[in-house]
């Protein structure tokens, strides 16, 4: 008797989507804590719209991309938890005994991260569209966005599965939080890049992958179709994932060490 | 050493050793070997190397030396085909809090390959079977630690294994949920012919349970054989005697010595090993009576499983395993 990879694939993404749903600290947070900061960010840098070059008269317009970034952030810590807890309750032994796949593991993992994230998009785009915000790709560019956003969220859950692989435990998974928020600090994330005039907050932005994931998202808002822009965006998120997916891999074989 | 019962559903272990980084050999040279339907008892102290043995043997850990089938098949070139002859247990249920019962068992008996259908039909009969029906649709976050190894169990049992490891399966449970699951696993075995390997610290479960007994100790198996022959091995039973007086004991420790090694007792009293047997037990009263001993109570032990690790370690199997460190990591696994 053996599963077919599909069939594996499937059955841990339900157990997947069916845990995420499940942990509503795992939902309320990573859809709060962004509209909180989005509200914060809005009320106290709106003025920043009448500096010289600003793409858009709607700071708010230009700060809803920041938290698609947030939110991904947060997949990081709970699929990396999630699998950081079956590791360290001995779950991932108990998949270990059966035919299971590696790939089919990583992917079925990855669901409700998938999951999270159209959620997630959802309900930032429709916060911010209520409040006001301009959506100038129209309804075609509003699912483009949330593409981009789960693409984004999924890239970035890889790193949070790899750092469970690698580290076996949830508090080092929980750890790299506020590392990966220091790299959105440190990106386009408040101005666009063309004013940022400090020059090694300018240096540090420019080779800063998220600052061409917030650009890929403010095209969609603020220009419309800008694909140069979004296709910088899904390729970055892309070689995220990539990496991330390889990384993990690895790590799996090193702790799953079963003949 | 290899016979066709054994090839198709026992164990064969030779020469076994795991070593781990800056460890001493957690497994240091074991043989064994378990024929099919037999219930083998693997007993010893926390740390002896049991857990190792059985990671080992169910391929979730690759052996430093030494060669072992398992089902016929070798654990290290053959690990899908060994996975797919067994079921395990392992330490602490290993279990997801926020699924239920059902959910698990759909899990494992689809990720085993199961048709659909059966998957249903086979968790049902199972959840039965280890009387959880009532609790299926309930999240396993709360059940009770025997409902948690009684799940345990059945998820074990999911794709119909021909051999079963269980490591530790009764640590922490009350006595009715122990006797319930031994019970299971000895009508497994019985019934269904399943081969059970089974870790325990507890001597009662390993006497009351295995058809065969090895007990480890430090990675050496010290002693094998029924928990009769064993016990038959000692041979010499305990006589423990309780001073009325509490001033009386150091003298009537002195008597007892006469007639045997010291053994385990009671904190009122004094036990030594008889070296004479039963018959020295009049001898005894006699020398205790010469000595003005009043005696408030005497009682002669039969041999236990504790006096055959006594005989073999030279420490009681009651926290013998405290000084020892747990499992290790494997030398081969990423850095926890």
């Amino acid at each position: 008797m053996s599963s077919s990879l599909g069939n594996q694939v499937g059955q841990l993404a339900r157990r997947s989507i069916v845990r995420t749903l499940r942990q509503p600290a795992q939902i309320v947070p990573a859809i709060v804590f962004p509209l909180f900061l989005l509200a914060v960010n809005t009320g106290g840098l709106k003025d920043a719209t009448s500096l010289p070059g600003f793409p858009t008269d709607s700071y708010l317009t230009f700060i809803l991309a920041v938290p698609f970034i947030q939110g991904a952030l947060f997949s990081v810590m709970n699929s990396g938890t999630d699998l950081a807890r079956d590791i360290e309750t001995g779950f991932l032994n108990r998949l270990a005994l059966t035919p299971l796949r590696g790939a089919a593991l990583l992917s079925g993992l990855l669901a409700g991260a998938t999951v999270l994230g159209v959620v997630q998009a959802v309900a930032y785009l429709a916060v911010g569209l209520i409040a006001g915000a301009e959506m100038a790709a129209g309804a075609g560019g509003a699912l483009v966005l949330v593409l981009l956003s789960v693409t984004i969220t999924v890239a970035f859950g890889t790193i949070g599965l790899f750092a469970a692989l690698r580290f076996g435990s949830g508090e080092a998974v929980q750890g790299l939080f506020p590392v990966f928020f220091v790299f959105l600090f440190l990106s386009a994330m408040t101005l666009p890049l063309d004013l940022l005039t400090t020059d090694w907050f300018h240096a540090i932005a420019s080779v800063n992958p998220v600052t061409y994931l917030l650009e890929a998202i403010r095209s969609l808002l603020i220009e419309g179709w800008n694909l140069g822009d979004l296709a910088l965006g899904f390729g970055i998120a892309l070689a995220i994932g990539a990496v991330g997916m390889t990384a993990a891999s690895s790590a799996l074989k090193s702790r799953l060490v079963r003949t | 050493m290899t016979t066709e019962t054994q090839r198709s559903g026992g164990i064969e272990v030779e020469a076994l050793v795991r070593e781990f980084k800056n460890g001493p050999r957690a497994v240091d040279g074991i043989d064994l070997e378990v024929a099919q339907g037999e219930i083998y008892g693997f007993l010893g102290p926390n740390g002896a190397g049991k857990s190792t043995t059985v990671l080992m043997l169910t391929t979730l850990l690759p052996p430093t030396a030494g060669t072992a089938r398992v089902g016929g098949f070798d654990v290290v070139e053959q690990g899908p085909q060994v996975r797919a002859s067994i079921g395990a247990a392992l330490q602490e249920a290993a279990l997801d809090p926020l699924l239920t019962g059902r959910e698990h068992m759909r899990l494992q008996t689809a990720l085993h390959g199961l048709g659909k259908a059966e998957r249903e039909t086979r968790g049902n009969e199972l959840l039965e079977r280890v009387g959880l029906d009532y609790a299926a649709d309930r999240k396993v976050g709360g059940y009770s630690g025997g409902m948690k190894r009684r799940l345990d169990l059945a998820l074990a049992l999911a794709h119909r294994p021909r051999i079963l490891f269980l490591d530790e399966p009764t640590t922490g449970l009350d006595i009715q949920s122990r006797t319930a699951l031994w019970e299971e696993v000895a009508r497994l075995a019985a019934e269904d012919g399943v081969t059970v390997f089974l870790t325990t610290q507890y001597l009662e479960e390993a006497d009351a349970l295995a058809n065969r007994v090895g007990i480890i100790d430090h990675g050496h198996l010290v002693a094998e054989g029924t928990p009769a022959e064993l016990k038959a091995e000692i041979g010499r039973p305990t006589v423990e005697a309780v001073p009325r007086e509490e001033g009386d004991r150091e003298r009537m420790t002195a008597v007892l010595g006469r007639f045997g090694q010291g053994a385990g007792s009671s904190p009122r009293g004094v036990a030594v090993r008889l070296d004479g047997g039963e018959s020295q037990l009049a001898e005894v009263v006699r020398a205790l009576d010469s000595e003005g001993i009043a005696i408030e109570r005497l009682q002669l032990h039969a041999p236990s499983l504790d006096d055959v690790f006594l005989a073999k370690t030279g420490r009681s199997l009651e926290g013998a395993g405290e000084e020892e460190p747990a499992d290790a990591e494997p030398e081969t696994a990423a850095p926890a």
